[in-house]
């Protein structure tokens, strides 16, 4: 009985190639989830934050749909942790420019905006991407306090109080988010 | 990052010339010339009533009782001051009108104006290990060789925040006066390109120094790596070498590729075999993996683990060693014998604290079992209850004694951090012994080495203190301090007062404004005159319903500074008393550290502390009761502290 060997030769070979694929690797970071798997990573690792409309908000904002873990998840919250903190420092920028009052106050919330933009966000990254979350969520943490601090220097007269709440939340969020990976 | 092959090269480094001998330091002129007896300063007040928005804590009547050394002969003035409970009062010059904009809790309102540089520059110890610059953080490979002490440290050569991981490398005769030199390791290779992280030293039987440490690749796997010694000739040990087939170790397959760091010294096994332990974690239980090794350049995987502990999280910095429980003195990593124990250390990545165990250790099956299952790793004892981690011990075979090191991280802003250029600093080192007496905790106390940074010593002698009172010591400025204090309750008034079930802790307690029979009662640090800013450190003695004394020992930073953006959290532990023990306490004071221990070390609390007022010539010392009952007799030693010269940029090494 001949048969043609070609097809199954094929077809055996694809078998082979779509297994290999679908074997999660123990050592890899992410592993391959499917669409509502995914969803419900975010759903679930939201649900453990204090603002899980803004958690949610804000990974929709930023692709999370391509990221399969929670490292993943929180590293695009320190994107977005960046970019809060950038406006604050461009709104403070914008008043200063003005120059009407609060000037000690606005100063001394630039230096806070800068601390966040050049010690807490890069040493959240770097902990994040090397293995050592406990720092990520240190620099949250800071983050989310200097925006209080500056927000307590107007005594209740803030003109920063719509950046200084995004700041404090987002950052709120990802440190929350970062204590799920300890 | 880019890195390149000079990396080592552009990072600026301050050279020290090589002192004589052991005690050259005894020659050292005095450095702020303060320390003479001098009347109380006043002038600094004056900058300070133009601050308009502080608030304070001050008694509204009276004033505070002062005294002066029974060594100067001085007369007493006698006062009385009135304790104050929580509400904020009113400091001078300012009225009780512009109070509306602060709240009672102490972390809104307060300071308005952010940190000058006089301030953050006051924040820099003067006698315990910080580099000039820039974040530290692990302790890495301590030890002895050739008549130097070799530290090592988690260092960011690029600012005052965690990342860019190399290990700084310092050599001191005395664990106190230290010689900056070189890094000894930067991320020049592909298995450790993303991070030169913790390790531990061993030094072999033929004088053979290893380092195992772990490496973060560029793949972002954490391996162990060798490296050793270029040049054992030389003391100072400058140059290391890395072993050309690292890494040693990888994640074994059960194991997360970023849970398996900081391997353990090493100690021989009946079999002649080095054994160490690596930390990590399965799901959230804690875990010790154990490897034998004939060479540390090919390990085997021991089956099992050596303890594992539910719902610890991971197991960072493992450190395990023996202990006697005869002698005073330490023990080599690989000792062994019937007057044994072992001491099993891990830091916890969950709380950030450090834990320890006694118990037993079985090398065929590889287990160590705590003598009290309620006190296991990770679920006890902790070495300190303030601010401290990744410690790590080292046999120092020259005194034979086992010395801790640990890390001290900062408790205020990154804001504050990048402004004053540092953050981090070491604990002084402690020696560790078994505490005989109750049999199941460690002593720690700091190496005996750092009294000889003492100066003049003011002392007090069976000094009474009444139920809610304050008094002031007259010793000058009160930034370097060492104190070693005794305190007896009249036996009258513990007699007299009720058994109560009151459970008392230190961390909800609410400081030593809340009052108690007998207790709190204590010392005040890094206190300014008017009490606007001072950090109490304090016993509070509950008689309970068997009629036991039950004792605490808290370090309470809620009013210690008029700054919003530091933490003001309140440390402390219950402290084991015995029988006919007084309540005895020693305390170093070094600017923005401080270092607390009860009991002889039974309990340490360290804690930093940021003062805006209490500093310089304004920094005070007191004692208080602020106890409703117990009158408190308090007998008690005061030395000025030298500085330890650690970043002199004057001193330079010839080479």
């Amino acid at each position: 009985m001949t048969t043609n060997f070609k097809p199954l030769t094929l077809c055996l070979c694809l078998q082979a190639i779509f297994l290999i694929i679908s074997i999660p690797t123990t050592h890899s970071r992410t592993t391959f989830l499917a669409k509502d798997e995914k969803l419900s990573l975010i759903q679930n690792t939201c649900k453990k934050t204090p603002n899980y409309n803004i958690c949610l908000q804000s990974l929709k904002a930023n692709s999370a749909s391509s990221v399969s873990d929670v490292t993943g998840l929180a590293q695009i919250m320190v994107k977005v942790m960046k970019a809060k903190a950038n406006d604050g420092l461009n709104k403070i920028h914008q008043l200063q420019k003005l120059g009407n009052g609060a000037r000690k106050a606005l100063n001394s919330c630039g230096d806070k905006y800068r601390a966040i933009l050049v010690a807490d966000i890069p040493q959240a990254i770097e902990a994040l991407e090397k293995g050592d979350p406990k720092f990520a969520e240190d620099g949250a943490n800071d983050a989310a306090n200097e925006a209080t601090y500056c927000e307590n220097e107007f005594n209740g007269k803030s003109p920063l109080t719509k950046q200084n709440n995004a700041m404090h939340d987002v950052s709120a969020v990802t440190a929350a988010m970062v204590r799920q990976l300890l | 990052m880019d890195r390149t092959n000079n990396s080592n090269h552009d990072v600026p480094f301050t050279y020290v010339s090589l002192p004589i001998g052991p005690h050259e330091d005894e020659a050292l002129v005095e450095s702020r010339g303060k320390w003479k007896a001098r009347p109380v300063v006043f002038c600094g007040l004056l900058v300070l009533v133009s601050l308009v928005a502080f608030n304070g804590y001050k008694g509204s009547n009276g004033n505070i009782t002062t005294l002066t050394s029974n060594e100067d002969l001085k007369q007493k003035t006698i006062h009385s001051h009135k304790w104050k409970p929580v509400s904020r009062g009113v400091s001078a010059g300012v009225s009780e009108k512009s109070n509306r904009l602060f709240t009672k809790s102490n972390n809104i309102g307060g300071m308005l104006f952010p940190w000058n540089n006089t301030m953050l520059a006051w924040q820099r110890t003067a006698f315990h290990f910080q580099p000039e610059e820039n974040w530290m953080n692990d302790p890495n490979g301590p030890l002895y060789y050739k008549g130097w002490y070799h530290f090592f440290y988690q260092y960011n050569p690029n600012g005052a925040f965690w990342g860019d991981i190399v290990w700084g490398h310092a050599v001191s005769r005395d664990l106190i006066h230290w010689i900056h030199l070189p890094l000894a390791m930067v991320a020049d290779e592909w298995y450790d390109q993303n991070g030169v992280w913790t390790g531990s030293a061993t030094i072999l039987p033929n004088g053979d120094i290893i380092m195992l440490y772990t490496g973060a690749t560029d793949a972002l796997v954490q391996v162990q790596n060798l490296a050793y010694p270029a040049d054992l000739s030389d003391p100072l040990l400058i140059d290391w070498i890395k072993y050309p087939k690292n890494p040693v170790l990888v994640p074994p397959p059960e194991i997360e590729v970023y849970d398996f760091r900081d391997p353990t010294t090493a100690w021989l096994t009946s079999q002649g075999k080095w054994r160490i332990s690596i930390g990590s974690k399965m799901n959230k239980t804690g875990i010790a993996l154990v490897y034998d090794t004939k060479d540390f350049k090919t390990f085997e995987r021991i089956e099992g683990i050596l303890r594992a502990v539910p719902k610890t999280g991971m197991w960072e910095c493992v450190d395990f060693f023996p202990v006697s429980t005869k002698l005073d003195i330490g023990l080599d990593t690989s000792a062994r014998g019937d007057d044994v124990k072992y001491v099993m250390k891990v830091s916890l990545d969950d709380d950030r604290h450090d834990y320890y165990a006694l118990g037993t250790y079985d090398e065929n099956g590889v287990d160590f079992v705590p003598d009290d299952t309620n006190k296991d790793v990770g679920t006890g004892l902790r070495y300190d209850y303030g601010v401290f981690y990744a410690s790590k011990t080292f046999y120092d075979q020259s005194k034979e004694r086992r010395v801790l090191w640990s890390w001290i991280g900062e408790s205020d802003s990154e804001d504050a951090d990048v402004a004053k250029g540092w953050a981090s600093l070491m604990g002084i080192p402690r020696t560790i012994v078994f505490d005989k007496k109750t049999g199941s905790n460690l002593l720690q106390w700091p190496v005996e080495e750092v009294e000889r940074l003492r100066m003049k010593r003011c002392k007090f002698h069976n000094e009474k203190v009444m139920p809610g009172s304050v008094v002031l010591l007259n010793i000058g400025s009160a930034s370097q301090l060492d104190i070693e204090a005794e305190f007896n309750i009249d036996k009258k008034d513990i007699e007299k007062i009720k058994q109560t079930n009151e459970e008392y802790n230190c961390e909800t307690s609410g400081g030593a404004a809340n009052r108690g029979a007998l207790g709190p009662f204590g010392l005040l640090v890094l206190a300014d005159e008017g009490l606007s800013e001072y950090t109490p450190i304090y016993f509070y003695v509950v008689k309970g319903s068997n009629g036991n004394l039950k004792t605490s020992f808290c370090s309470d930073q809620s009013r210690s500074s008029l700054a919003t953006d530091v933490d003001k959290s309140i440390f402390g532990s219950t402290v084991p008393v015995l029988e006919g023990e007084k309540l005895s306490l020693r305390i170093l004071v070094d600017h923005s550290i401080v270092e607390s221990f009860a009991q002889g070390g039974r309990t340490c609390v360290t804690s930093r502390v940021y003062p805006t007022t209490a500093i310089y010539e304004n920094a005070q010392l007191f004692l208080f009761n602020n106890a409703t009952e117990a009158t408190v007799t308090a007998s008690l030693n005061v030395w000025h502290m030298n500085s330890a010269f650690i970043n002199d940029k004057q001193v330079k090494l010839k080479s």
